[in-house]
C-alpha cells in the first residue's frame, strides 16, 4: 500500500470487517493462558527485542503486526523456544505458560514444544504420505498403535478441513498437493498432537486467496479449542480473524489491545500512522 | 573474415567442444580396446599347416594358430640381422602359436613368410586344451584305455570325444570331493587340534574333553578314510584313458585323459560350433578356477573375492563416514576446528593410497592383528589368525582410504535438507535426535548413497594397497565357503585389479596370458560399472522417494 488512494480504501475495508467481531473480545471472561515477562532478545550485540511484556488469553486469537524485522516474529519463536536453534540467541526475562516459566532450567523443550505447536511460513510438509505427516508427532511419543493412530490422523484432518478432500489420498505422499492444501496438513499434524497453544507465523502468506480464505475459515474453528497467536502481514487479515492485536515496532511493543479498538481507536500515535499506512 | 570469426566467439565453442571430443575419444578408444581384444580370447582360430624351410635349409612341418603379423622394411630388417635379398622391400612374419611347450620348449614363433613353401588347413588338425603345458595342437593317432589301443584313424575321434566326456564327469567328482568334502575334513580336523590346543593353554585338558575330541576326531578320521577310498577308485578310472597325438615334427605323444579339459578340431567348425565354442570358454572364463599360474582356466575367484571385498568395505565405511559426518554437520559446534576437521578430512582424499596400504600393514595386521591374535586367538599360535593380511583388513584400509568421499557427501546432503524440515519436526515436540533419525538422514539417503557410489568405484580399482593387505595372487580357498562361520574374515583372497597385474607382468608366459589381460580388464570395468549401476538405481528410488521441497 503505498498510495494514499489505497491507503484510504485500506482504512475503510478495516472498520466494515471489524463490525462483525466488535464487542465480543470484551464480553466473554477472559483467561490468561501466556505471560511475557520482560522479555529481551539478543542475536550476539544486537538486540533484537526490548523488554516486551504481554498477555495472551486463553483460546482467543491474538494477532502480531509490524513492519518487516520489527521483531514479532522473533517474539512468536520465543514461546516455543525455537530461538534455542539459533546459536547466538540469548534471552533475558522469562515467558510463563500457564504460570511456569518457559525458560527455567528444568524444562523439558520437547516436551514444551508438544504443548505449544508451530506453523511457519511456507508449508514445510515432510516427504512422506499424508498419514505419516499427521502420525508424526504421535510416533514421536512412541505411539504406534494402528487404530490410535487411524482415529487420531482422521481427527486431525478434520479439524484441519482436509478430512473430505484427503481420505482416499492418505498414502499418497504429502509433497504432490496444492500449497494450501499443504499448508492445512501442516495444522492438522501440529493440532494431532493436541498442544494447548498454536502459533502460525505467517501461515498465509504464501498462499492464493482461496487458500488464505480457507485458512482464516479454519483459525476462528480452532480458537474453540485452541490458543493462537498469529504473525501477520496483512492488517486485514488480523482484523478479520483475531481478538487482540499487538503492534510491534523495531523490537518494541507499542500497543497492544483488543483487535477492535486497536484498529478504530488506536492510543499510540506510531500505531495510527502503521494502520492508516503512512509507514511499514 | 577470419577476424570476425575471431570475434563472433564460434571458436571457443569449437576449442571446447574439442577438449570434450577428446576426452570422449579416449574413453571410447579404451572401453573398445578392452572390449574387442577381451571379447575377442575366447573365438577359435582356426589351426594352419605351414611348410616351412628352417636356417638350416630342411623343410619342417608347423602347425599352428595364426596370431600377429609384423612388416619390417628391408633396411632395419637388415640391421636386425635378416639376410634380405636386392629384390625384396620389406620382410613378412607371422607369429604363430605352436603350443607342445613340453615338445619345442616354447608357445610361440615367429617365422618369415618367404620361407614358406606351402600352407594349407586340413580339417583333421586338433588343438588340445591340457591342464598343464598349455595347448597341444597335431594329429590325432590313436585312443587307448589301459595302454590298449582301442581305436585308430577316422574312428577314434568319436571315441575320443565320449571317453573324454567321461573322464571330465570323473574329474568334477574329483574336485568336489577334494575341494568340498575333504576340505570340510580338514577344516574339522584343523577345529579340533585348535581346540585341543585351547583347552591345554587354559588348563583344561581333562579326561572328559579328550574323550569328546577324541570321539569327534574318530568320526573326521572315519569320514576322511571313505572319501579317499572313493577318491582313489575314482584316480584309477580317470587314469585309465589316454589318447597319442602326433605334434607337427611327427613324433608320438601319449596325453593322459586326465590331463585334458576339451579336444577339438578348429577347422572343421561351422560358426556355429565356434560360437557354441565361444560361450563355454566364457562360461569357463567366468565360473572356473585359474590354472597354470594363473594364465588358463577361470578367473572366478577373482570376481568374488573382488566383489566381496567391495561388499565389506561397505558395510564399514558407510555407518561410518554417515556417523562423522553427522557429528561434523548436525552437533559439532562451526568453526575454526571443523573447518580444519574438513580440511584435513579433504586431504585424505588426496593421499597416494600405497600410503593406505603401508599403514594398513603397519596399523591394522601387525599391531591391531597381533593384538587380536595374542588375546583371541594363543592356540593358533605361531600361525597367525588375524596377525596376517587377509580380507577385513584390506576391506578396513579401503574404507580407510574411501571415508573422506562419504563424509564429504553425506555433510553435502545434509546441508541440502531445507531448515524449515527440521524446525517442522521439532515443533512437533521431537528431539534433535529423533529429527535426525525419522527425517533428516532418510532425506540425505540420497547423498550418501552418492558418496558410497564414489567409494565403490574408487575401492574396487584400488589395487595398490591391497597388495600389502590382503590380496595374494592364489587363494587356495574362498572367503566365504560352506564351512562354519562362512564367511573367513582372515582369509587371503584374490582380485581382479591384482590379477591383471599378475596375468600380465609376472607370469612366466607372458605371450598366452595378454588376451586373459585384456579379458580380466573388460571383466573389471565390468563388474566396477555393474556395482555402481546398482548403488545408482537405489540412489535413484531414494531420490523419488524423498523428492526434496525445493523452492
Amino acid at each position: 500500500m503505498t498510495t494514499a488512494q489505497q491507503t484510504r480504501t485500506h482504512a475503510i475495508d478495516m472498520k466494515s470487517i471489524l463490525r462483525d467481531t466488535k464487542g465480543q473480545a470484551e464480553t466473554e471472561t477472559s483467561e490468561v493462558c501466556i505471560r511475557v515477562d520482560n522479555l529481551s532478545l539478543f542475536y550476539g550485540e544486537k538486540q533484537a527485542l526490548h523488554s516486551i511484556n504481554m498477555d495472551i488469553q486463553k483460546q482467543k486469537v491474538t494477532a502480531y503486526i509490524g513492519p518487516s524485522g520489527c521483531g514479532k516474529s522473533t517474539l512468536l519463536r520465543c514461546i516455543n523456544r525455537m530461538n534455542d536453534l539459533v546459536d547466538s540467541a540469548r534471552i533475558e526475562g522469562r515467558i510463563l505458560l500457564d504460570g511456569e516459566n518457559i525458560y527455567d532450567k528444568s524444562v523439558n523443550v520437547a516436551a514444551l514444544r508438544r504443548r505449544v505447536g508451530m506453523v511457519f511460513q511456507k508449508p514445510n510438509p515432510f516427504p512422506k504420505s499424508i498419514f505419516e505427516n499427521v502420525a508424526y508427532g504421535l510416533r514421536i511419543q512412541g505411539i504406534n498403535d494402528k487404530r490410535t493412530l487411524e482415529e487420531t490422523v482422521e481427527k486431525a484432518l478434520r479439524g484441519a478441513a482436509l478430512w473430505d478432500e484427503m481420505k482416499d489420498r492418505l498414502n499418497d505422499n504429502a509433497l504432490g498437493m496444492s500449497g494450501g492444501q499443504q499448508q492445512r496438513l501442516v495444522i492438522a499434524r501440529a493440532i494431532a498432537i493436541e498442544p494447548e497453544v498454536l502459533l502460525l507465523d505467517e501461515p498465509a502468506s504464501a498462499l492464493d486467496p482461496i487458500s488464505t480464505l480457507k485458512i482464516e475459515e479454519l483459525i476462528n474453528e480452532l480458537k474453540e479449542k485452541y490458543t493462537i497467536v498469529i504473525v501477520t502481514h496483512n492488517m486485514q487479515q488480523a482484523a478479520r480473524v483475531s481478538d487482540f492485536t499487538a503492534f510491534m515496532y523495531m523490537g518494541e511493543l507499542i500497543e497492544m489491545g483488543p483487535t477492535s479498538e486497536l484498529f478504530t481507536n488506536p492510543k499510540k500515535q506510531q500505531t495510527e500512522d502503521y494502520i492508516t499506512g503512512r509507514y511499514g | 573474415m577470419i577476424k570476425s570469426w575471431f570475434k563472433s566467439g564460434n571458436p571457443w565453442v569449437w576449442f571446447t567442444a574439442s577438449a570434450v571430443s577428446a576426452c570422449l575419444i579416449m574413453v571410447v578408444g579404451v572401453l573398445g580396446l578392452i572390449l574387442v581384444r577381451g571379447i575377442g580370447n575366447f573365438w577359435p582360430g582356426g589351426l594352419v599347416q605351414f611348410s616351412y624351410q628352417e636356417d638350416g635349409g630342411q623343410v619342417h612341418e608347423v602347425i599352428g594358430e595364426l596370431i600377429d603379423t609384423s612388416i619390417t622394411p628391408a633396411a632395419m630388417a637388415k640391421v636386425a640381422g635378416f639376410a634380405m635379398a636386392d629384390g625384396e622391400d620389406v620382410l613378412v612374419q607371422y607369429q604363430i602359436k605352436t603350443g607342445n611347450r613340453d615338445v619345442s620348449g616354447s608357445d610361440f614363433r615367429w617365422i618369415q613368410e618367404r620361407r614358406i613353401k606351402r600352407q594349407s588347413t586340413p580339417p583333421e588338425l586338433i588343438a588340445v586344451e591340457r591342464r598343464e603345458w598349455g595347448n597341444f595342437y597335431g594329429r590325432l593317432v590313436a585312443v587307448k584305455e589301459s595302454g590298449k589301443m582301442i581305436a585308430e584313424g577316422p574312428e577314434a575321434m568319436p571315441v575320443l570325444q565320449e571317453r573324454l566326456e567321461a573322464a571330465l564327469d570323473i574329474f568334477d567328482k574329483i574336485s568336489y570331493l577334494e575341494k568340498k568334502k575333504i576340505g570340510a575334513v580338514n577344516y574339522g580336523l584343523e577345529r579340533l587340534r585348535l581346540e585341543r590346543r585351547k583347552l591345554e593353554l587354559e588348563k583344561r585338558w581333562d579326561a572328559d574333553a579328550q574323550q569328546r575330541i577324541a570321539a569327534e576326531r574318530a568320526v573326521l578320521d572315519g569320514e576322511y578314510k571313505k572319501f579317499q577310498t572313493e577318491l582313489m577308485a575314482l584316480y584309477r578310472d580317470i587314469r585309465k584313458d589316454s589318447f597319442v597325438a602326433a605334434a607337427d615334427d611327427g613324433s608320438e605323444h601319449e596325453i593322459a585323459l586326465a590331463k585334458v579339459v576339451r579336444v577339438y578340431q578348429p577347422n572343421e567348425m561351422n560358426v556355429f560350433g565356434k560360437i557354441g565354442h565361444y560361450f563355454t570358454k566364457f562360461a569357463e572364463f567366468l565360473a572356473d578356477d585359474p590354472r597354470e599360474a594363473n594364465t588358463e582356466g577361470g578367473i572366478f575367484p577373482a570376481i568374488y573375492g573382488t566383489i566381496l571385498m567391495v561388499i565389506v568395505m561397505s558395510i564399514i565405511v558407510t555407518p561410518f563416514g554417515v556417523i562423522a559426518a553427522v557429528y561434523l554437520r548436525e552437533y559439532a559446534k562451526q568453526g575454526f576446528t571443523t573447518r580444519l576437521i574438513r580440511i584435513a578430512v579433504n586431504n585424505l582424499a588426496g593421499v597416494p593410497s600405497v600410503v593406505y596400504g603401508v599403514f594398513g600393514l603397519g596399523f591394522f595386521v601387525y599391531i591391531l592383528g597381533g593384538k587380536i591374535d595374542r588375546l583371541f586367538y594363543p592356540e593358533a599360535a605361531p600361525a597367525p589368525v588375524f596377525g596376517t593380511p587377509g580380507l577385513m583388513w584390506a576391506s578396513i584400509t579401503l574404507a580407510l582410504l574411501t571415508l573422506p568421499v562419504v563424509i564429504v557427501s553425506t555433510e553435502e546432503g545434509l546441508a541440502r535438507i531445507p531448515k524449515s524440515i527440521r524446525e517442522g519436526s521439532l515443533a512437533l515436540g521431537a528431539t534433535k535426535f529423533e529429527t535426525l533419525w525419522r527425517t533428516v538422514l532418510p532425506m540425505a539417503s540420497p547423498a550418501m548413497m552418492t558418496g558410497l557410489i564414489l567409494a565403490v568405484a574408487r575401492a574396487a580399482g584400488e589395487v595398490a594397497p591391497l597388495m600389502l593387505v590382503g590380496v595374494v595372487k592364489l587363494a587356495p580357498s574362498l572367503p566365504l565357503d560352506g564351512n562354519f562361520p562362512f564367511l573367513h574374515l582372515e582369509r587371503k583372497f584374490m582380485h581382479l585389479g591384482f590379477h591383471i597385474y599378475d596375468v600380465g607382468f609376472q607370469s612366466p608366459n607372458v605371450e598366452a596370458a595378454r588376451p586373459l589381460v585384456y579379458a580380466t580388464s573388460l571383466l573389471l570395468v565390468l563388474v566396477i560399472i555393474g556395482l555402481n549401476l546398482s548403488a545408482i538405481l537405489i540412489r535413484n528410488h531414494l531420490r523419488e522417494k524423498y523428492r526434496a521441497l525445493e523452492g
